[in-house]
């Protein structure tokens, strides 16, 4: 049998395979999903040799625990947490060789949510619709780990990344803003309802997963009532449900959906959306730029 | 027809129905397919929408969009998809019940529609089938179930749709059927995907038309 592979020793809370997820299936309902801070995702690849589209571990706020059975390079970054091989402790955010056999502790995240550990080779799971990431809505690719599941690494494609010049994390923020544009749904709702979305202070619910980023907050009243039927809805859609508190879709979001949308979140803040910790401010900041 | 901004790359096409959204997929299929339409990442069509997603100035292409002529949909010709069925259902007696009619005629009434896939959603592989006469649109279930097992046919407003796994449903359940909607080993992975014409062709059936 190949050593090329890792044994998990602590899943942790939620631990999962991510790429740069399945874009092109949405009209078969299939979700992009894919690495939710993909920033961060890109990053420790490239920080352990490896293409940006090569799959990684992504863990939520308790980390992880493996062992690899061949001496691998692997890079652990997004969410700031402590890491140690065999207990003792290494660098966060550069590449680490790890022996054959030692155990690589990923710590809970010190600030964040979710930390990314790219392996040389990276994890060679079969893709399904040619990605390796798990899919918590659909339960499309590897399910989330669980401890003493075994993952398969592929051979190393090239030498670890240069970190001479410091690698560019974004902090996890201390308050989340989103940039937004209004629409499509937005004459769903009163003007007042669009005044208190770009004024109100939110903060970020605990009920938050890879599907969407929940919020709590003043409740944004609808000028229309009666039911949306279905439309197709995009990564970063502020979709607001019938107890008035927006929803922020990410990676795992259904293609379609029933409840009008006000707003869609600037792709390039989605990233920090995955960092947000449960009570985080959040502020939708309107961008008023007509297309 | 109007086109809706939705964030920066993308556009709601809103149609006055999903006649007309069906009509405007296939031609946007159709387009892409001769090399025609701009780059998109996605196109998602809905009850009376379709979405294209990771459009490159989708402003530019709004406006286009209203210069297209559209074939109507019945303008397109290729073989119905047939899936057995058993009418078993838990719910069958309530649906007959809504249609006032035997549970034999729901049977009949069901599989003598023809079905078009007007979108999927709600999990890989699951279709939204329009087709039954409006006077045969039911309301879900008030207490939808934990759980539905994978192969249920199931009716709720206009549409027809059959449970690709076991998830939770509210949907009123008629039957049953062996067809594999969602195998991601296989190519196409799903059986239904939009504009794909079935129908449901009852086990057992052989004295039935």
């Amino acid at each position: 049998m190949t050593d090329r592979a890792f044994a998990v020793v602590r899943a942790g809370a939620l631990t999962t395979v991510q790429d740069l997820g399945r874009p092109g299936h949405a009209h078969l309902g299939v979700p992009r999903s894919g690495a939710l801070d993909a920033h961060s995702g890109r990053l420790v690849n490239r920080l352990a040799g490896n293409a940006e589209s090569a799959a990684v571990l992504e863990t939520t706020l308790n980390g992880c625990a493996v062992r690899p059975r061949c001496v691998v390079t692997v890079a652990v970054g997004g969410a700031p947490c402590p890491v140690t091989v065999d207990g003792r402790p290494v660098a966060w955010g550069a590449p680490v060789r790890v022996a054959a056999g030692s155990v690589l502790e990923i710590g809970p995240a010190v600030r964040g949510v979710r930390s990314y550990v790219a392996f040389a080779g990276g994890i060679t799971v079969d893709p399904v619709l040619g990605s390796r990431s798990t899919d918590l809505l659909s339960g499309l690719g590897p399910a989330p780990l669980a401890d003493g599941a075994v993952l398969p690494l592929g051979k190393p494609a090239g030498p670890p990344g240069r970190v001479d010049g410091g690698v560019p994390w974004p902090a996890p923020p201390a308050e989340l803003v989103l940039r937004v544009r209004l629409g499509p749904r937005a004459d769903w709702f009163t003007d007042t309802a669009l005044r208190t979305l770009a004024s109100a202070a939110y903060r970020v619910s605990s009920a938050s997963n890879r599907i969407g980023l929940r919020t709590k907050g003043p409740a944004l009243e609808r000028a229309v009532h009666g039911e949306l039927p279905s439309e197709g809805v995009v990564l970063g859609a502020v979709q607001v449900p019938p107890d008035g508190c927006p929803v922020v879709f990410l990676a795992d979001h259904p293609t379609t959906g029933g409840y009008p949308v006000v707003a869609v979140v600037d792709e390039r803040d989605l990233a920090a959306a995955a960092q947000a910790v449960p009570g985080v401010p959040v502020r939708f900041v309107l961008n008023r730029r007509t297309g | 027809m109007r086109a809706l901004a939705v964030g920066d790359r993308a556009l709601l096409v809103e149609l006055a129905d999903g006649d007309e959204a069906g009509a405007l997929h296939a031609e946007l299929l159709r387009r892409r397919a001769e090399g025609t339409l701009p780059a998109v990442r996605e196109i998602v069509p809905a009850a009376r929408t379709v979405l294209l997603d990771g459009l490159d100035d989708p402003g530019t292409f709004a406006r286009e969009l209203t210069a297209w002529e559209i074939p109507a949909l019945h303008a397109r010709v290729e073989d119905a998809i047939e899936v057995p069925v058993r009418y078993d259902g838990p719910d069958l007696a309530a649906v007959a019940a809504l249609w006032q009619v035997t549970e034999e005629e729901v049977a009949q009434i069901h599989s003598a529609a023809e079905f078009r896939v007007a979108f999927c959603g709600f999990a890989p592989g699951f279709g939204y089938l329009t087709g039954l006469p409006q006077r045969y649109a039911v309301p879900r279930r008030v207490t939808p179930r934990s759980s539905v097992p994978a192969g249920s046919l199931a009716l709720a407003g206009p549409y027809t749709g059959v449970y690709p796994r076991s998830s939770p449903g509210g949907w009123q359940l008629i039957g049953t059927s062996d067809a594999v909607l969602w195998d991601a080993a296989r190519q196409p992975a799903a059986l239904l995907s939009p504009g794909t014409r079935v129908r449901f062709v009852p086990e057992h059936a052989g004295i039935r038309r």
